[in-house]
């Protein structure tokens, strides 16, 4: 887990200075490709072809102007864009007035580290190590979704004609105002059956799918504020809501199930009106340009404010002098030419936004919804009409309905047209996840940057998400599910910590390229993927630095997520298996000698040495290289230093006194823990801690990660060394037997915790055993993440703070101890975690 | 006070407040509409009362009443702010319960029947002794909205040889100037078709004029009433609309001349019912139109609004504000849109260059809209069916302007029909859901938006009736714009005169 990472950072950042800052100067190019045999073959053929000129004039978003006709001429970076085609099946196009979005679903085949038990009756194994690290590979399923501007539709489709080896599809569903005028092309380019489906219909089912599936999919737009952007939390109950649609009209839709939804108005005044008016007033022909004109006007040169009229406010009514009376009501009166198209296009824009902002209000109140998605290519991520569409519904409703938006809300025609094609497999039944490594994430809105540039920077744009193996569900422990923030600070919020957190992953960054490295020793081709590895990871800080909210509220959580996404992506499933190996082996070593000793302590000394225990177990921060030999040789003498290194009582967060109280009452009917790492934290600190549980009569169910993190226990690992400390421990062993011990995986494989994202499988066994007691270790689950959960039963929240700018800000030094036990309703007051 | 004040609470001045209100009625020049002439109105020779409440139904108003009015008209203004944290009381008033909200309210019955004052009490009797300490002529209501001022003036027609010869002759020169002429000025217009003849206000007879011009012109008409001393006349001026507020020191510093100024909605409500309930010489004020949704058999039918309340007024000048009335004194401004009038005309000069609004109505009404707004059908080739919309419903207002071809070769009449178009559904839209959300089912629709307007009074009722299948009914006045500016008058008549 963590502090792998983290003592990167207060031991080893020496090691890496240097090499940080050169590397920093490179660009991240293109080239960093999945698979690498592939890609060059793909590259030769990458093709460069110019689109028809008629192609580009529909909708007329880049029609005509020769500025852009280089627009139209596109290399295809193969590695880039279109991935995995060659197993793609079930294709589905949303083709709209400007922008076309293919989807299709795919299999990605990557290796993953398994670990298998040695068969220890042949005692002449090759070595002592208890279990053996294979690389096999897997086959998961992925869902691409590309978004690009309809002038390089045929020079596409072409691309995707050539890649296709799978030949069982037959059909393409397509959906989107463009489908029917371009139905002949994709059936001439693919050889594909075009079946349409109803526009509303695939909106709609796109948006249930990123509104169930992507966590921070949905947020509110605040211009002013520090971070321009709210992430909503995933709802357990995502209906009943409404959609405003803001295409060339507006639809207005009501969605109250899976397959329950109603048109129930619209409005002709939408977007086609901005930009068909604009174009006539101010002779400006692309929507992006009338957008960037309003972003410069003054609109009360045009319009007649209620001041016009009253020469101030309309004190009676609360109306104030600023608000507009009447839309272009000063234009029928001034001089002819009198007015700037930036000025006119504002007005223009002031007059749409604030018509649907009114209408959609009317409709919420009539249907009493409060939550309204505001979604079309007049949204669509400009942040001016964002902000005046959020302007006017606080207006009309006085802040009691917010506007939101969808991060992916250019992709739910082509999602939806997707999933109406993929019925028959159900992908609803299936949890699904983004991957941070193949999705643009959300651009850039910056006011700065020119719209022209956005334009091209959005030609290709990417979505992919992954099948998560198993279904997840939220912890049925949590006290509020829909209030439930796993995070502790949003960086994107706080700007001081994302500048550290940041700066620190960047450092790291080399440290991370050399274990994964070191965990492929025989495999020549490593270092390239490795390096690939690097350069991808290093795009996705540096973008994440000018574009903090591109995957959702940035937080450490995300930071840490994307780069095991990298990692994957590159073959690197589990760069930390060797490491976890040595330690594993190393401190199965000790158990017994340290149950002995703990054994011999009186009930009190006990209790107190355990909670000592774990904390030691997680100070560990021997992957720091200076120490991890030592470790390797004794880590009986490792364990008892990281002792030493604990900070004394009172820790900096302190209830083990309310906790050791508590141990004196009635055991608890069954304790859910979230382990940590591999090595001394789980076999010598967690695993006597649960065996004094179980003495209790206290029933324990072990949570660990189902894929690998960092160097925490997984699942398969924890099921072996838990077999083999049963072997040596008749306690442990009967507890095994008798089904009061369990091992079940989270679902996840991050090094941090989403108590919203949880295995099914775990949520039913929590529920069956009557779980009272939630046990979380370490930094990355009980301090970045859950530091601020409530659950609806104790719980007890164990870390070592072993950074030192953290732990700074905490107001306490490194290896301070953070020791939360909490009762729900008993009120023993969350300590302030930050200072004031 | 007490009164006054409860009268004002009652009024639920608040419900939703707008960004985009217009506040006031306007309108644009032109000549007159259909309707109009006609005999004598229903009870030409009686007194009819102008007032809300009892207490000021007085035209002999003690000097004491006097001042308490004055301190009315103030505290209507000073509480006004505070009437608006007060919308669901309003909304919970039914409007049997504000008839019983002060002294003297009893007249509120006779009034709204439309009965002559002279039948009621002997207390309310307006003698002619009576009318000279009540008010000193010359009569105006005031409305100065953001395009457009509408004057009324009432022309006594039962002057007294005495009078005359006592007439300043100041007055006579306004009253002379007033009714032999048409036209003011170069922009200023009465609109003789709607002129109201032998109508009896406070005790005494004569023509109700309707006189409009440009808000633009008001520093000329304030230069006037200077030029003519019109301060010398001891008559008060009584000004709503917001061009009350906004000129008010203007007529103060220009011409002496200082303002009572009158909340718009209060004025325009006032009005509206004194007006349909006086007739239109003698014809209904209000209309309909009977198979609206049919081309070839929709009608114009008058009517009156006999039982007017609860409904949805609609005004729509420059802007639109949109109030739900309960009574003549209880009524909340649900919202208001700034896509009004003004939207139309100021749109319209900017694609097409045309300069007034009858101009852009003349274009408006030759031209085709489907050239410009992309309609269902040419998006989906058809109906839309899994949604019920028809393909000849508009997709997207302007949405063919999107396309350089199609902006190139439209005409300047398809431009204006589509901007009338687009206007006008928009603001149906918006009544339609206000009336459903406020459970009202009748909308009546004024301001001088809907002058010589009939491609949009037509397609209102259209729009109604429509999506409303038939539960809504949209309703016209011929005095589409001036109910404010009547209100400010019957204000003035209540009021006793400044010293």
């Amino acid at each position: 887990m963590i502090n792998q990472f983290f003592t990167c950072q207060s031991c080893c950042q020496c090691q890496f200075k240097g090499v940080g800052k050169t590397r920093a100067s490179e660009i991240p190019t293109l080239t960093d490709a999945p698979h690498v045999a592939r890609a060059r073959t793909l590259a030769r053929r990458a093709r460069s072809v110019r689109a028809s000129p008629t192609m580009a004039e529909c909708g007329g978003l880049h029609s005509g102007s020769r500025r852009h006709t280089m627009d139209k001429s596109i290399t295809l970076p193969p590695d880039e864009i279109f991935r995995n085609l060659e197993n793609a099946k079930r294709f589905a196009i949303d083709i709209g007035g400007s922008l076309t979005k293919l989807a299709y679903y795919s299999t990605v085949q990557h290796k993953v580290a398994k670990v298998r038990s040695f068969d220890h009756t042949a005692k002449e194994a090759t070595s002592d190590e208890l279990y053996e690290i294979t690389m096999q590979e897997e086959v998961t399923a992925r869902l691409h979704f590309i978004k690009f501007e309809n002038a390089y539709i045929e020079t596409c489709l072409d691309f995707v004609r050539d890649h296709l080896v799978n030949t069982d599809t037959k059909v393409i569903k397509a959906t989107g105002g463009g489908a029917h005028k371009f139905k002949e092309l994709i059936e001439r380019k693919l050889g594909l059956r075009v079946d349409k489906e109803d526009e509303m219909t695939c909106l709609i089912k796109g948006c249930n799918f990123v509104l169930r599936n992507i966590p921070h999919e949905a947020f509110v737009y605040a211009k002013h504020a520090d971070s321009e952007f709210r992430f909503q939390t995933t709802q357990p109950d995502i209906f009943p809501y409404l959609l405003v649609n803001i295409g060339s009209g507006v639809s207005i839709v009501k969605v109250e199930s899976e397959d329950k939804f109603e048109r129930i108005g619209g409005s002709s005044i939408g977007g086609g009106t901005f930009w068909g008016l604009g174009a006539l007033l101010t002779k400006t022909k692309r929507f992006d340009e009338l957008l960037q004109l309003a972003s410069k006007g003054q609109h009360t040169s045009v319009d007649m404010l209620v001041k016009d009229i009253y020469g101030g406010s309309y004190g009676s009514l609360g109306l104030t002098g600023d608000l507009i009376a009447s839309s272009f009501g000063k234009s029928a009166t001034a001089d002819k030419g009198g007015f700037s198209k930036e000025d006119m296009a504002k007005s223009l824009l002031h007059m749409i936004s604030n018509d649907i902002g009114q209408l959609a209000c009317l409709y919420a109140k009539l249907h009493s919804l409060s939550r309204v998605y505001f979604g079309g290519f007049f949204i669509r991520g400009h942040p001016v009409t964002m902000h005046t569409i959020t302007y006017s519904i606080n207006f009309f409703t006085k802040g009691e309905v917010q506007a939101l938006f969808l991060r992916h809300e250019g992709y739910l025609g082509a999602i939806g047209a997707f999933l109406k094609g993929a019925e028959e497999d159900n992908p609803n039944q299936y949890s699904w996840g983004e991957n941070y490594a193949g999705s643009s994430g959300l651009m850039s809105v910056s006011p700065d940057m020119n719209p022209m540039q956005r334009a091209r920077s959005g030609t290709f744009d990417m979505l992919e998400m992954d099948r998560l193996e198993r279904k997840l569900v939220n912890l049925p422990l949590l006290q509020d599910a829909s209030s439930y923030i796993p995070d502790t600070v949003d960086l994107t919020e706080d700007a001081l910590a994302r500048e550290y957190w940041l700066y620190c992953f960047e450092e790291a960054l080399d440290g991370v390229v050399k274990r994964a490295l070191a965990s492929q020793p025989d495999i020549p081709e490593a270092a390239e993927r490795a390096e690939k590895f690097r350069q991808k990871y290093r795009h996705k800080l540096q973008t994440l630095r000018h574009q903090p909210f591109a995957y959702g509220s940035l937080t450490v959580r995300s930071l840490l997520d994307t780069r095991e996404h990298c990692l994957n992506e590159f073959n690197f499933p589990d760069p930390y298996s060797k490491i976890k190996q040595r330690e594993n082996d190393a401190a199965l070593k000790y158990y017994q000698k340290a149950v002995q000793s703990l054994e011999e302590l009186s009930w009190e000394e006990r209790q107190f040495a355990l909670v000592r225990g774990v904390l030691a177990g997680n100070v560990f921060d021997w992957g720091a290289k200076a120490v991890s030999d030592v470790l390797e040789s004794d880590p009986e003498f490792g364990f008892e230093q990281a002792k030493r290194q604990l900070e004394e009582r009172p820790w900096l967060v302190d209830s083990y006194d309310e906790w050791f109280e508590r141990l004196k009452g009635p055991p608890h009917k069954c304790a859910l823990f979230f382990v940590d790492n591999s090595g001394v934290d789980i076999i010598l600190g967690v695993m006597p801690f649960v065996r004094e549980l179980l003495s209790r009569g206290t029933e324990v169910v072990l949570a660990s990660n189902s894929s690998p993190a960092l160097n925490d226990v997984t699942n398969g690992e924890l099921q072996i060394l838990t077999e083999s400390i049963a072997a040596m421990d008749p306690v442990i062993r009967a507890a095994l037997g008798e089904d009061r011990l369990t091992l079940v995986q989270s679902g996840s494989s991050s090094p941090c915790l989403d108590l919203s994202r949880l295995d099914k499988v775990l949520a039913m066994v929590v529920r069956e055993r009557k779980t009272d007691l939630v046990i979380i270790e370490g930094m990355g689950r009980a301090i970045h993440t859950n530091y601020y959960a409530m659950l609806s039963c104790e719980s007890l929240k164990m870390a070592v703070i072993k950074n030192s700018w953290l732990a700074d800000r905490l107001g306490g030094k490194l290896f301070s101890v953070v020791f939360k036990y909490e009762v729900p309703a008993a009120g023993i007051d969350s300590p302030a975690l930050t200072p004031s | 006070m007490d009164t006054a004040e409860s009268v004002v609470d009652k009024k639920g001045a608040s419900g939703p407040f707008h960004v985009n209100n217009g506040p006031s009625p306007r309108g644009f020049h032109g000549n007159g509409s259909c309707c109009g002439g006609g005999s004598s109105p229903a009870a030409p020779e009686e007194a009819h009362h102008l007032h809300r409440g009892g207490e000021d139904a007085e035209c002999n108003g003690s000097p004491a009443k006097r001042s308490r009015l004055r301190r009315r008209t103030e505290s209507v203004k000073r509480n006004r702010p505070r009437t608006a944290q007060r919308s669901n009381m309003a909304l919970s008033v039914s409007p049997k319960d504000t008839s019983t909200s002060g002294a003297g309210d009893q007249t509120t019955g006779p009034l709204i029947e439309g009965q002559p004052c002279s039948t009621t009490e002997p207390h309310y009797r307006c003698t002619r002794n009576v009318v000279e300490m009540c008010r000193a002529f010359p009569w105006f209501g005031m409305d100065i909205g953001g395009t457009l001022v509408k004057l009324v003036y009432f022309e006594p027609v039962d002057v007294t040889a005495e009078e005359e010869q006592e007439e300043v002759e100041n007055l006579k020169s306004i009253r002379r100037y007033l009714t032999s002429n048409v036209a003011y000025g170069k922009t200023g217009v009465r609109d003789v078709h709607l002129e109201l003849r032998n109508l009896t206000m406070c005790g005494r007879t004569g023509n109700l004029h309707f006189i409009r011009f440009p808000t633009q012109a008001m520093p000329r008409f304030i230069q006037m009433g200077r030029d003519k001393n019109f301060s010398s006349l001891h008559t008060t001026l009584c000004a709503t609309g917001g061009g009350a507020y906004k000129f008010e020191n203007d007529f103060r510093t220009m011409a002496d001349l200082e303002l009572l100024k009158l909340d718009e909605l209060d004025c325009l409500i006032r009005g509206l019912l004194f007006v349909d309930r006086v007739s239109f010489n003698g014809h209904p004020e209000g209309y309909y139109f009977q198979n609206p949704s049919d081309t070839e058999s929709c009608v114009k039918k008058t009517c009156t609004l006999d039982n007017p309340f609860p409904m949805l007024l609609v005004n729509i000048g420059s802007g639109v504000s949109i109030l739900a009335v309960y009574s003549e004194s209880d009524y909340k401004r649900v919202t208001g849109t700034s896509l009004g009038g003004g939207t139309f005309l100021g749109l319209c000069c900017l694609l097409t260059g045309c300069e007034t609004f009858e101009e852009a109505l003349e274009m408006a009404s030759k031209g085709d809209s489907t050239n410009v707004d992309k309609l269902v059908k040419d998006i989906y080739g058809g109906d839309y069916e899994r949604f019920g919309l028809q393909g000849s419903a508009v997709a997207s207002s302007f949405g063919h302007m999107m396309s350089k071809e199609k902006r190139d070769s439209i005409s300047k009449e398809d431009l204006a029909r589509a901007t009338l178009v687009t206007i006008t559904n928009n603001i149906g839209s918006i009544a339609r859901m206000c009336a459903v959300n406020e459970k009202i089912e009748r909308v009546v629709f004024v301001g001088n938006f809907l002058r010589i307007n009939t491609v949009s009074t037509k397609l209102l009722a259209y729009a109604m009736d429509f999506w409303s299948k038939g539960q809504l009914r949209a309703l016209f006045l011929e005095h589409e714009g001036y109910f404010g500016a009547v209100g400010a008058l019957m204000e003035l008549l209540k009021t006793s005169e400044d010293p």
